[in-house]
């Protein structure tokens, strides 16, 4: 071994609790954080910025719902809800529905708050279903926001939903519809919300939500509490949604029920099972690359399959829409290929796969 | 004579038209071991559940130290320094060895989620001083090379150990074993008796479910016998181990 | 009394529907622990395969009414051929999409199950286009009066047709080897194992029986609504899986209780309510019934083994 090499495997100890790493991924991760410090300079087209920006809003549901999912392992399937909520707590109270036009940046926390409140209210009557029957409930409360939004159409505007909300003012300077101090606002927000998800994973909090995915019966005679474990989930799950919401509203300045339906939900879900369940590093992976598929690689591909169909004076090619054939087909081969998804610790992996013999064995111990 | 820490008075569970337990009294003086036998199927495990709140008793009281804990949630009873082990373990499979410990001290943790979230300098110490202590305590049973593993990789062996470190973990008063010695061999075994003992010299008072005769006879202070739910026979090792009713619910009339 | 009388049969011809799919939600998680997130598409996809189907025998959506036994005679044709059709695909889907994954961890196959259902919906909306397609009527329709109540034969056709599947299912599943083969491995599946049950088989059999009837139930819903659309597996597909919930997932007759509850239930919030409410009060419903009875109407109540 060089002394390059050497100094590259040095341990250091990284600021705000991330903990200890080795040179080279400490190197590896500035390089990252810097490429994203830098990427609206680099990338000066204002539709790439946006795009990538809009992965913000995706990446903190991501975030949130890990918690939930990752984390505490509550099965949510309606988790859209709280999005819909955080953006509606901002669009109403900052537009002119009722010609009311609160600050955007407290109202940012308390979008999050209001979204952390209803992860409570939501999430009592839940406490005592398991696996399956909480994924049903949480999906049908995915259903009754958007439905209720829609419904309550002398608040929220209806299908037609709430337009002309305020954008975000920094000492003076107006975001407007450029979508760069959105993107950097997303980044700070998300680069905080990574070092809290961290901060928390290896806390007393933490690891009662793990133990409680793990084995709810034994944790909570460790002495954990599973109605407020549980509902602290819901609530810092929540909280996450919230605040994406309420960044999404004032970046599109308009919002409507139908974009907060299950298929956001499922997308997030799939994001956190892609990546690798209840791993940090895995929902920032999974989430960046669903984002980047669905709102970048896949938008193309039809423009592709539509211009090709277009040059060849072929109506059925020109009206090909393959998005969610590859989507589909995408999250069939990563799920069949790579079961514990795509970022997992190798010795999680050797588990998993011969996990059933182990299980048996230890089983047939006991009798 | 001071107060058992652990009495059990009268209690009758019931689930349905099968009674698991019948109006069972049982006194665990404080520093000792007390163990309970019985065949399979005599309410033992039912005895430990009712202790840990998993069921609430249909009759009869549970007093810990005085207090009745009857009612108490299984959170709340493990608050009151009752700690145990499951029949067939129950570890935090994914995750660390270290971890699972840790988790085991939650009831004598104090950080806040704010704490948790923000790093705060007092949970920054208190996270260093569980740590430590479990450290301490993988040590103890002899698991500390494993700390970083997950439990689930561990060996059935370990595993066994690794529960009742993490039931150690918040220096209980009372710890429940329920079958430790189950699946051992006989080395494991004289390993367990010395653990058992030495946990009872900590100051920690021990109940212990087993099957083992030679272990149970060689480290109880105290044996309990149950057959079919009811108390037939209570006494020093010396005393149960020659009782015709205990050698008939064993081996059955005329053995 | 004669809308509220109207509104119930409303209702249960819409719950035989939801009952139809539900069974094959309840079916294949009783076996697999699976909720299946294809089913619904499945579903669609029988009422595409039937229009297809319909028309390869020349019958379009022109309004041309084939009476008598012809009809009669098409229309078992037609859902033979698309029950059979749909059950092929299920039993496909479950070997390349679900089998891997049988011991993986538990969110694996729903990801599947939901990429699979990105992928039905994607080939039916290049099959059939992105906007709503008419199921020719070829039946006759006549009504029956009585006392202010109206049904129609469609009406009748949904009822009796998903009533008597249920029977048939009912009667298959306790009274055959490999009706028997399923419940034993719903019950245990490494037990069904030693005891010489072929779990492979039994399990793709299985999604066989409950796609099949996804793809009747594609038919009766063509004949009942008249048009059809790639996307709407979602809802039938998510209202189905909360009837198999609200009845105790893994039972058969709870997944028919629930069915035909929430179609009543939705009935009545439409008349009564209003049908922007329908899912808040089906799904609230829900809640309520679960957080009383954590495990559906007629689920066990299976207390944790310590």
């Amino acid at each position: 071994m060089s002394a390059g090499e050497r100094s590259l495997r040095a341990r250091v100890r990284l600021p705000l609790g991330i903990g200890e790493v080795q040179a080279w991924q400490a190197l590896g991760l500035v390089a990252i954080i810097a490429l994203f410090v830098f990427y609206p300079l680099i990338d000066r087209n204002q539709g790439d910025v946006s795009s990538v920006a809009d992965a913000g809003y995706f990446l903190l549901l991501v975030f949130g719902l890990n918690i939930v999912v990752g984390f505490a392992g509550l099965l949510d399937l309606g988790y859209a809800a709280f999005f819909a909520i955080g953006a509606y707590a901002y669009a109403m109270v900052a537009s002119t529905q009722f010609n009311l036009h609160f600050n955007f940046w407290p109202m940012l926390i308390l979008s999050g708050c209001v979204a952390a409140l209803f992860g409570v209210i939501l999430g009592f009557p839940t406490l005592r279903l398991r696996g399956d029957y909480l994924a049903i409930v949480t999906l049908g409360f995915g259903e009754i926001v958007p439905q209720v939004f829609l419904n309550l159409d002398k608040y929220t505007g209806g299908p037609n939903g709430i337009s002309n909300v305020d954008q975000p003012v920094l000492f003076g300077y107006h975001f407007g519809f450029n979508p760069v101090p959105y993107y950097y606002l997303y980044l700070v927000v998300a680069l905080i919300s990574l070092v809290l998800l961290n901060n928390l994973k290896h806390s007393r909090l933490g690891r009662a939500w793990m133990a409680i995915r793990e084995d709810e019966l034994a944790a909570t005679h460790m002495g954990v509490n599973p109605v407020t474990t549980k509902l602290l989930a819901f609530a810092m799950g929540a909280s996450f949604a919230g605040l994406a919401g309420c960044i999404y509203a004032a970046k599109l300045t308009l919002i409507s029920p139908d974009e907060f339906n299950f298929s956001v939900s499922v997308t997030v879900l799939s994001a956190i099972v892609l990546g690798g369940m209840g791993s940090l590093t895995g929902a920032f992976i999974g989430g960046l690359l669903l984002a980047v598929l669905n709102f970048k690689v896949l938008p193309q591909v039809t423009n592709w399959t539509h211009a090709l169909g277009a040059a060849l004076h072929n109506e059925a090619v020109q009206n090909l829409d393959l998005h969610y054939i590859i989507y589909g087909l995408i999250l069939v081969l990563v799920m069949l290929f790579r079961p514990e998804g795509l970022v997992s610790t190798a010795s999680r992996r050797a588990e998993l796969h011969h996990a059933q013999p182990a299980a048996s064995a230890a089983a047939a111990g006991v009798e | 004579m001071s107060a058992p820490l652990l009495a059990i008075e009268g209690l009758t569970k019931r689930f349905g038209g099968l009674t698991a337990v019948k109006d069972l009294t049982l006194n665990v003086e404080a520093g000792s071991i007390a163990s309970l036998i019985g065949p399979n199927g005599a309410g033992k495990s039912t005895v430990f559940n009712v202790i840990t709140g998993i069921y609430t008793p249909t009759a009869g009281d549970v007093k810990l130290d005085g207090r009745s804990i009857v009612g108490f949630k299984p959170h709340q009873v493990a608050g009151t320094g009752v700690m145990r082990t499951f029949q067939n373990i129950r570890l935090f499979a994914f995750m660390t060895v270290l971890e699972n410990v840790m988790v085991g001290d939650q009831t004598r943790m104090h950080a806040t989620p704010f704490d948790s979230a923000f790093r705060t300098p007092r949970a920054q110490k208190e996270e260093r001083a569980v740590t430590e202590r479990a450290m301490e305590l993988l040590d103890y049973v002899g698991l500390a090379s494993y700390a970083r593993e997950w439990a689930r990789n561990l060996p059935y062996g370990m595993q066994r150990r690794l529960e009742i470190a993490r039931a150690l973990a918040p220096q209980p008063r009372l710890l429940l074993l329920d079958e430790p010695a189950a699946g051992a061999n006989p080395t494991e075994k004289r390993d367990l008796m010395g653990l058992v003992r030495s946990i009872r010299d900590r100051g920690i008072t021990i109940v212990l479910i087993e099957h083992d005769m030679k272990l149970v006879m060689g480290i109880s202070d105290r044996v309990t016998v149950l057959d079919y739910g009811e108390k037939i026979s209570e006494g020093d090792p010396q005393t149960v181990r020659h009782d015709p009713r205990v050698i008939e619910a064993y081996l059955g009339k005329g053995a | 009394m004669a809308t509220f009388l109207q509104q119930l049969i409303n209702g249960i011809a819409q719950g035989g529907m939801y009952a139809l799919i539900a069974l094959g939600y309840t079916m294949v998680y009783g076996i697999v622990e699976l909720i299946n997130f294809a089913h619904g598409d499945v579903f669609t996809l029988g009422s595409f395969l039937c229009i297809a189907i319909l028309a390869l025998l020349g019958v379009s959506a022109s309004g041309q009414v084939i009476g008598g036994w012809q009809g009669a005679l098409i229309a078992l044709l037609v859902i033979l051929l698309a029950a059979l059709l749909c059950g092929v695909v299920g039993v496909l889907i479950e070997r390349f999409a679900y089998r891997r994954l049988r011991n993986a961890p538990r969110l694996a196959p729903l990801i599947t199950a939901i990429g699979v259902s990105f992928l039905l919906q994607g080939v039916m909306r290049n099959w059939k286009g992105p906007s709503e397609i008419s199921f020719p009527q070829f039946l006759p329709n006549p009504t029956f009066s009585y006392g202010g109540v109206h049904i129609d034969a469609r009406e009748l056709l949904v009822v009796v047709v998903s009533i008597a599947m249920m029977i048939a299912l009912q009667l298959f599943i306790y009274n055959t080897k490999l009706g028997k083969a399923m419940r034993a491995s719903a019950q245990d599946r490494d037990a069904a194992q030693l005891m010489g049950i072929n779990v492979n088989s039994t399990i793709a059999w299985t999604f066989f029986i409950g796609s099949a009837l996804a793809g009747v139930a594609g038919f009766i819903s063509g004949m009942y609504f008249g048009t059809t659309m790639f996307t709407n597996g979602y809802q039938a597909g998510l209202k189905a899986f909360t009837a198999a919930v609200l009845g105790g997932i893994g039972n058969i007759a709870g997944a028919m209780l629930g069915g035909f509850l929430i179609g009543i239930v939705e009935a009545m919030t439409a008349q009564y309510i209003s049908d922007q409410w329908t899912n808040v009060v089906v799904f609230s419903i829900l809640v309520l019934i679960l957080v009383l009875r954590p495990s559906g109407l007629l689920g066990e109540q299976l207390p944790e083994k310590v």
